[in-house]
């Protein structure tokens, strides 16, 4: 049974990337269609508000200053109504302003579309600050990270000078994907049981005659952009394993679904903008195959159990069930756990603090390849880059100077590469090693040895890949975390984002070379296993001495 | 091709190669390459913990300490070797050049007075007079005279040429002797930049400067040492938490295991024996660029004459006129020719002894010989009896006959033009008014050429003919030769167009020419390839000159740059698949002492932990010289489909990348383990 929910959610998957990929790709294809009826009037207006005249395609660097000074814009308006959240409107929980540190790591977590959550919604956040701040940002910053993978498609795809328009990618971004999408699946949960509302924390009175509060909010609103938009922060402190968050099976299987469909459909959508489909199935199958294996691992690691556990005589013919909820269950807390680190979303239905070791190694590597679907366009935009990365080395054993989509591959996108794969280990690894030096650093671990490790490393890598999970257990709410956790999550978005951006500005001006018997080919499967194996040998191997003493050993010795 | 400058390996060579292997040890020297720069700095660490161990607190691993500082003394020994040993055929080659280089009296003219001067003061525009036996003091153009010259020197072949002014044969290089007659020069070059001077800085590779895929591959390699750097360095702090104190050595031997030691080692010996590869072949390439280049061609436009086809029409059919027999039309085409030194001519008479047809030759003996001129486009004999026997362009013969009141067969034209059609010559042969026939001229392709374009075709080239004959000749040679296009009636502009039009379209276009009309669209091309018999401004234009003036070389040129490019890239993917079986051999033995249990990771079933290190060190190191024949040699190569290629290398340096490291760390182990 449990297998079989497994492959029925995946079946669906597939079976969306076509329609939804196919939508999204005349979204930003610019050419006239027919949704334009829809939603060209509003599109008009806000354009019209935000004094663009001109929707002219942009140069790669003018595209880049453009979408990092709207996101500094967004930055500077939230970090002030984090500070000020005390003395605004909506607010009847009476919540104070936000801290400094906090308030920094907060905001970064969110423009980045991490949502690494150093504080708990439901006593940190006024209600007006989760729609004004959290929500706003779970639209611009997914939105932020759509347009620039789809520049990134275009560049290269396509011959000129140009990219694209920022301004006007953002805003079909919301009006055509996200609001329309958000607007649907937060009815569908609002039917499902998940509270909407403005009114303040609801006091009953227990059985024992004990007072409780129960927070509720609007939660569904929240909740549909958290997964479209593979944010992850969550209205409540524990995230999608609440039950007013993820309240049944069936919300389950739609929130893995809205957060993982987007990404899923965007290597099909590059197929189409490469006017070749299969270029898109090709990356889509790398993904696919590196996701099986890993929810096979975790799945696996989680119904053998703990040994401890299983050793003192509890019963294993459940699996491991500490940390999960019941109504989900092992598969659906397995699959939920695969998605949202390969979706880089960070929202959690279980605590991965207490998966298996091994069960724990998933989470953790899937955000450090970041590629595994990934999140709004970031992983699409980093398995191309692998991509490149596997034709440059791969392909010169055709006896051609390396080329993909017909366009050569020279030094200089070498170069900007190198600084891409370059960022990732070291802004996770080298915040670790500090993390491990200094009292600052260690003094936060709640949980000695082996995984130890684990902790620490989880929390640099959910920040550097933006996904913003926590193995929690950390007792991360300190200036030393949030000021380095913020720093790393700033990097780990905005520099192999600009470097990506510069890469396809540089091949969308070569002369393409055109397609001959000699042409290495990236649409077959071999190349599909090339670019599986340039994702373990360059992306994964990087990691292995550090997960070797973490996870690997933690499992090794409770054998 | 001789054997001069086949030489392979001597003894001089690789004595040479040892000791530069240990000049390129200077750290300045090392850090043009960074991969083996940071084992250089890895090597020096661990010799100052070999000699000061009290310093470092390191007693107790000095003899572990000294092994792993061989190692990686040998590691660098090994990549400096395969470079010098690449480099030393062609420093050699240059000595021999340099000799040809010493410094010659030449006779330089100055008005009316001829005045003794070393060849060293000559500048350009200077005239020399050079005579039998003198060497020639600077490369320039014959502007009178005649000669054979011996140009062995830089050919390595013995057979003299042939020189003269005027036209396409008109220019000489210095350093080369003449064997007869005498000639006068316009020096064309000055001193140090002359065509000896050139090739002796190339083969030397004095000037060699990175090609930009080896520019990008070295920036790829180089990110792969920074990023694990990154990961052994932060590896310490980590693995001190939880109580594995690693040692310094231990970890620059997970360092330089990890970092791709045997590309980077082998990297530039790969480029520069892919240019010694070229030049061995007889072809001067200007820069690794142009090899690279002619590995990434799509297009190929070759001269249908001297490369399709010999050039030379040969005489292979007699077609008679009605009423003819093809004996009487054989033997006034036989007469017609008995006194023709043409190539032409002669391949009238072979004709008629294959065809066994005899002739009066007798009847030739005291004719008067007709040359061909442009004007009249006949040639022929006035035998001592007063008839004249002609042969020539058909509208001439024609022209001719009726002026003497002739009639014109009927069917002449018919068997003319069905001769063009074929690709053929048609020459008509007349006595006095009466036109007997027609002979059947055939432009040969060259035998192999058809398999050639074929092989070139699966390589995804495309083969461009150009001629200056009709479209309907030019289709003719055109499909018996199997080249993709053809441009008939071209003019030397019409190449560079065609080259442009090309290169819009992304293509990357090879020629080859001689010409000086030729030297614009050479420089054009991506891959112009200069026939050393052509002129001065056709051998500037291009980036490689063939000094056995063949142009069909240029098939040969490319698949020995897609050797170089493939060479690279298997070794490339080689080095870093290595990793896998490395990671396996390490990350076990670094923390077996700590945590026992990660025994179960080594899968290898290494003896101890020491020898782990060692024996993965070791085969890091000794997998350098065991591929330097395969970096020297290039890989083999094919012509084959893209994909199927990949497949194949994907599957020996790929696939054999990930599992001989288990299978040589192994065996390695199995002797290292018998001491520690």
């Amino acid at each position: 049974m449990d297998i079989l929910q497994m492959i029925i959610v995946i079946g669906v998957l597939v079976l969306l990337v076509k329609p939804l990929g196919t939508y999204v790709y005349h979204v930003y294809s610019d050419e006239p269609n027919r949704t334009d009826r829809i939603f060209g009037g509003t599109e008009r207006f806000i354009y019209r508000i935000i004094g663009l005249k001109s929707r002219d395609g942009m140069t790669w660097k003018k595209y880049a200053l453009s979408f990092l000074l709207t996101n500094i814009a967004l930055v500077a308006i939230s970090y002030l109504l984090l500070r000020l959240q005390g003395a605004l409107p909506g607010n009847p929980n009476k919540i104070g302003a936000m801290e400094e540190t906090l308030s920094f790591n907060t905001v970064i977590s969110f423009i980045t579309n991490t949502n690494l959550q150093h504080y708990s919604g439901e006593t940190g956040l006024s209600y007006f600050s989760q729609m004004a701040v959290i929500m706003m940002m779970m639209f611009t910053s997914a939105a932020t990270g759509f347009s620039v993978a789809i520049a990134f498609i275009r560049g290269i795809t396509s011959r000129g000078s140009t990219i694209g328009n920022f301004f006007s990618d953002f805003v079909k971004s919301h009006t055509r994907i996200f609001l329309p999408l958000a607007l649907l699946i937060t009815l569908v949960l609002v039917g499902l049981h998940v509270p909407q509302t403005l009114q303040p924390t609801v006091t009953a009175t227990t059985l024992e005659g004990a007072t409780q509060s129960i927070a509720i909010g609007p939660v569904a609103s929240l909740e549909s952009i958290k997964h479209l938009g593979t944010n992850g922060g969550g209205f409540f402190g524990v995230n999608s394993a609440h039950p007013f968050e993820n309240p049944n099976p069936l919300t389950n299987v739609i929130e893995i679904l809205s957060m993982w469909a987007l990404p899923a459909s965007l290597p099909y959508v590059y197929g189409r903008f490469a006017g070749n489909r299969k270029q898109g199935w090709v990356v889509f199958s790398a993904m696919m195959t590196l996701f099986l294996v890993f929810l096979a691992t975790v799945y696996t690691a989680e119904v053998n159990g703990n040994p401890v556990l299983n050793n003192l005589g509890v019963d294993a013919s459940q699996g491991s069930m500490e940390g999960k909820e019941v109504r989900f269950g092992m598969a659906q807390s397995a699959l939920f756990t695969a998605v949202t680190t390969a979706a880089t979303t960070g929202t959690v239905n279980n605590m991965h603090d207490t998966l298996t070791p091994l069960g724990g190694m998933v989470p953790l590597a899937e955000m450090m390849l970041n590629v595994v679907f990934g999140g709004k366009g970031v992983g699409l935009v980093n398995m191309l880059m692998y991509a490149i990365l596997g034709v440059f080395i791969a392909g010169l054993m055709v006896g051609r100077t390396p080329e993909f989509l017909g366009r050569k591959i020279e030094p200089r996108e070498m170069k900007l590469i190198a600084i891409a794969i370059l960022v990732h280990p070291f802004i996770i690894l080298a915040p670790t090693a500090i993390a491990f030096l200094t009292d600052l650093g260690q003094g936060a671990i709640t949980n000695p040895g082996f995984h130890g490790i684990s902790q620490v490393l989880y929390e640099y890598t959910s920040s550097a890949a933006n996904n913003g999970s926590g193995f929690e257990g950390l007792a991360d709410n300190t200036p030393f975390w949030n000021i380095t956790t913020g720093l790393v999550m700033l990097f780990g978005r905005y520099i192999s984002m600009i470097a990506m951006l510069a890469v396809a500005g540089s091949l969308v001006r070569k002369q393409p070379v055109p397609e001959t018997m000699g042409t290495f080919r990236t649409d077959n499967v071999l190349f599909a296993g090339i670019l599986v194996g340039t994702v373990v040998i360059v992306g994964a191997l990087t990691f292995l001495p550090a997960v070797v003493l973490g996870p690997i050993a933690e499992h090794l010795t409770i054998r | 091709m001789t054997t001069q400058r086949k030489s392979m390996l001597t003894s001089a060579i690789v004595n040479r190669a040892v000791k530069d292997s240990f000049l390129k040890l200077n750290p300045l020297t090392m850090m043009r390459n960074p991969v083996m720069f940071v084992v250089e700095v890895g090597t020096l660490v661990v010799l100052l913990m070999t000699i000061f161990p009290g310093y470092f607190g390191t007693e107790g691993r000095v003899g572990f300490n000294l092994t792993v500082f061989l190692i990686l003394l040998f590691t660098v020994l090994f990549a400096n070797f395969a470079e010098a040993l690449a480099e030393g055929r062609g420093k050699a080659q240059a000595d021999s050049l340099k000799k040809s280089k010493q410094d010659i009296t030449a006779n330089k003219v100055t008005g009316t007075a001829i005045k003794q001067v070393s060849s060293s003061e000559l500048r350009k525009g200077d005239i020399v007079l050079v005579s039998e036996g003198e060497m020639i003091p600077g490369d320039g153009e014959i502007i009178e005279g005649l000669a054979s010259v011996d140009e062995s020197a830089i050919t390595g072949e013995s057979a003299p040429v042939i020189k003269e002014a005027g036209g396409d044969f008109s220019s000489v290089t210095g350093g080369t002797r003449v064997v007869s007659d005498q000639i006068k020069v316009r020096i064309m070059s000055d001193p140090g930049e002359s065509f000896i001077d050139r090739m002796i800085s190339l083969v030397e590779g004095a000037k060699r400067q990175k090609t930009p895929n080896e520019l990008a591959l070295n920036t790829l390699l180089t990110s792969l040492t920074l990023i694990f750097l990154i990961v052994v360095v932060t590896l310490a702090p980590i693995a001190k938490y939880v109580g594995v104190e690693l040692d310094i050595p231990v970890l620059i031997a997970l360092l330089v295991c990890l970092i791709p030691t045997t590309i980077g080692g082998l990297l530039s010996a790969i480029g520069i024996a892919g240019m010694d590869r070229v030049t061995q072949f007889n072809v001067l390439a200007m820069s690794g660029k142009a090899v690279e280049a002619a590995g990434d061609i799509n297009t190929m436009i070759l001269d249908k004459t001297g490369t399709v086809t010999y050039g030379n029409r040969m005489a292979s059919d007699f077609l008679p006129v009605k009423g003819t027999s093809i004996e009487e039309l054989g033997q006034w085409a036989a007469l017609s020719s008995a006194k023709d030194e043409t190539p032409e001519g002669r391949s009238v008479l072979e004709l008629m002894k294959t065809r066994q047809l005899s002739f009066p030759s007798q009847l030739a003996e005291n004719a008067a010989v007709i040359p061909f001129t442009a004007e009249t486009r006949m040639s022929g004999l006035d035998l001592p009896d007063g008839r004249k026997v002609r042969k020539g362009a058909v509208d001439a013969v024609k022209k001719w006959v009726a002026s003497q009141g002739g009639t014109v067969p009927s069917d002449l034209d018919s068997t003319g033009e069905g001769v063009a059609v074929l690709g053929g010559t048609p020459l008509a042969v007349a006595v006095d008014n009466r036109i007997y026939g027609i002979i059947y001229l055939k432009d040969t392709v060259k035998p192999g050429m058809q398999e050639r374009f074929e092989q070139l075709r699966r390589m995804g080239i495309k083969t461009i003919m150009c001629t200056g004959d009709n479209p309907l000749t030019a289709a003719t040679i055109a499909r018996e030769a199997g080249v993709d296009d053809f441009v008939a009636e071209s003019k030397p502009e019409d190449k560079i167009a065609l080259i442009r039009r090309e290169q819009a379209a992304g293509s990357l276009v090879a020629m080859t020419g001689d010409g000086t009309n030729d030297a614009p669209a050479l420089a054009q091309a991506d891959v112009g390839l200069a026939m050393n018999s052509g002129t001065v401004a056709a051998k500037e234009a291009a980036n490689m000159i063939d000094l056995d003036s063949d142009p069909s070389k240029i098939i040969e040129v490319v698949a020995i740059g897609k050797q170089l490019l493939m060479t690279r890239g298997a070794l490339t993917t080689f080095s870093i698949a290595n990793d896998i079986a490395k990671y396996f051999a390490i990350i076990p033995a670094m923390f077996m002492l700590a945590i026992p249990q990660m025994d179960t990771l080594n899968i290898m079933k290494l003896g101890s932990p020491s020898s782990a290190i060692l024996s993965a060190l070791i085969f890091n190191a000794v997998i350098i010289p065991l591929l330097i024949p395969l970096a020297m040699r290039g890989v083999a190569y094919k012509p084959m489909s893209a994909s199927k290629l990949l497949s194949k290398n994907l599957l020996i340096y790929g696939l054999g990348g990930v599992i001989a490291p288990f299978i040589g760390i192994k065996l390695i182990d199995l002797l290292v383990h018998v001491w520690i």
